[in-house]
């Protein structure tokens, strides 16, 4: 019997990818979850978002995981890539003359290697706008002595192409949750002929979720509160 | 890719038929015959494997290659006849590869230990009907390479998938199922075949219509002889 290896063999390598993804998932709740307070009416959204933000840096539990999400990100991605390289070599040195093989799966499905690189990007983007920005950029502190985020980012969502970044790049995630959810489950076994169209439903439940209310809080700040 | 112009193509004839028909035509203009593999003719032996303008085995659904017609085709069309392609499916010449990885996965764990001799009585392990059905569309895999072939990462998954489904299943098979499975896996990777995403193609392109969720099953049991059984 084996060990449990993570890279041993295609089945280990999948489930890596299964773990932290389901774990990138469910920080997308949490995520979603919190700021879906920046709807609130701009005042009350200021004190409470800032209030938020000063207890997600400074709460050791909390701490903990963002580490384990940093260290879910970086594994995902790089599993992603040895797995990439692994398929590009078992194609082999010569390709098909006349291809029509995109025919027989969903695009999305085939292009999750695309997709996942086009959401490290955005996060790039997004991390150093705003979480760098509120770990290491000066900011002012409001009337409560919380680091006055809320005015960062109420900027960065009143101007359109940043609006526009963001709800194209939501949407590439949203294409990359609608196969990985269901994926994920598939690929750790968790699956039964019976259940597994529910495990697929709920999916796409959460990918419309998680999508459309991601991308309604910037379109919210861009036409309400601008 | 090379030329070939074939003229009189009866719509009746099978693809294979149409191979055959050109190979005489090239033998006696004393041209090399196209090398193409083929045995039964039936859709039951999985030695037919091409891929036909762009599709494995040609543009119909649950069809080996020997079972596609001419009639599928148009008058003065140009078709496009490849190998399947793989690293680990090695050409041997023109249209025939070496599909000697997918029998060595078979080898690896794709069986059940048992005493030669007799045949025990049939009706000695009860089996209810639908779990002989299940077990019978998994063990349906005639190994064509389809899968393999139509998958964009080039993955062994559904093949040994079905080949893990079909004895896990059944009683007989429940014995040997974690070394079974953790063997074909390793058998599967030491042959370079990629790794599955669920795209699912392969189960649109089988001709034999084996369901992906056999790779499921298969994850499954790897996973559950991974954590649950004991080492031996």
């Amino acid at each position: 019997m084996p060990t449990l290896s993570f890279l041993s063999n295609s089945i280990s390598r999948k489930n890596l990818m299964a773990l932290t993804g389901l774990f990138l998932c469910l920080f997308l709740v949490i995520h979603l979850a919190g700021n879906l307070q920046l709807l609130l009416p701009p005042e009350r959204a200021q004190t409470q978002y800032n209030f938020y933000s000063q207890l997600l840096s400074h709460n050791y539990l909390i701490k903990l995981v963002s580490y384990a999400l940093y260290l879910s990100i970086l594994i995902h991605a790089l599993d992603a890539l040895i797995l990439t390289v692994q398929n590009w070599r078992a194609n082999g040195a010569q390709g098909y003359v006349y291809d029509r093989r995109r025919t027989a799966s969903a695009w999305y499905s085939r292009n999750m290697g695309l997709l996942g690189s086009l959401i490290f990007v955005f996060l790039v983007i997004h991390l150093k706008d705003f979480w760098f920005q509120y770990k290491f950029g000066v900011v002012p502190m409001d009337a409560e002595g919380h680091k006055d985020i809320y005015p960062i980012v109420v900027a960065a969502y009143s101007e359109l192409w940043y609006v526009l970044v963001y709800v194209v790049s939501l949407l590439i995630l949203g294409f990359h949750l609608w196969h990985g959810f269901a994926s994920a489950f598939q690929s750790l076994g968790l699956y039964h002929s019976r259940y597994g169209k529910w495990v697929k439903y709920f999916g796409w439940f959460y990918t419309i979720v998680i999508t459309g209310g991601f991308i309604l809080i910037p379109l919210w700040v861009y036409f309400f509160n601008y | 890719m090379v030329d070939y112009q074939l003229d009189d193509v009866n719509p009746e004839m099978s693809f294979l038929e149409m191979l055959d028909t050109l190979n005489e035509q090239l033998v006696l203009k004393g041209e090399p015959p196209i090398e193409f593999d083929h045995d039964c003719r039936e859709g039951i032996c999985g030695q037919c494997g091409l891929f036909i303008n762009g599709r494995a085995h040609g543009p119909l659904a649950a069809t080996t290659t020997c079972q596609l017609h001419m009639r599928s085709f148009e008058d003065g069309d140009t078709i496009y006849v490849e190998p399947f392609r793989a690293k680990a499916f090695p050409i041997i010449k023109d249209l025939k590869i070496n599909r000697s990885a997918l029998d060595r996965i078979i080898q690896a764990g794709g069986f059940i230990s048992t005493h030669t001799g007799d045949a025990p009585e049939a009706n000695s392990i009860p089996i209810p009907h639908h779990v002989a059905e299940q077990a019978f569309d998994s063990a349906a895999c005639i190994g064509c390479g389809a899968c393999v072939a139509t998958c964009k990462n080039s993955s062994a998954a559904l093949f040994t998938g079905a080949k893990v489904s079909h004895l896990v299943i059944l009683p007989q098979g429940k014995a040997e199922a974690a070394t079974r499975v953790v063997q074909m896996v390793d058998q599967m990777e030491k042959e370079a075949f990629g790794n599955c995403t669920n795209t699912k193609a392969c189960e649109v392109e089988c001709p034999q219509g084996i369901s992906a969720d056999d790779i499921l099953r298969m994850n499954f049991e790897y996973n559950k002889a991974v954590l649950l059984v004991d080492g031996k």
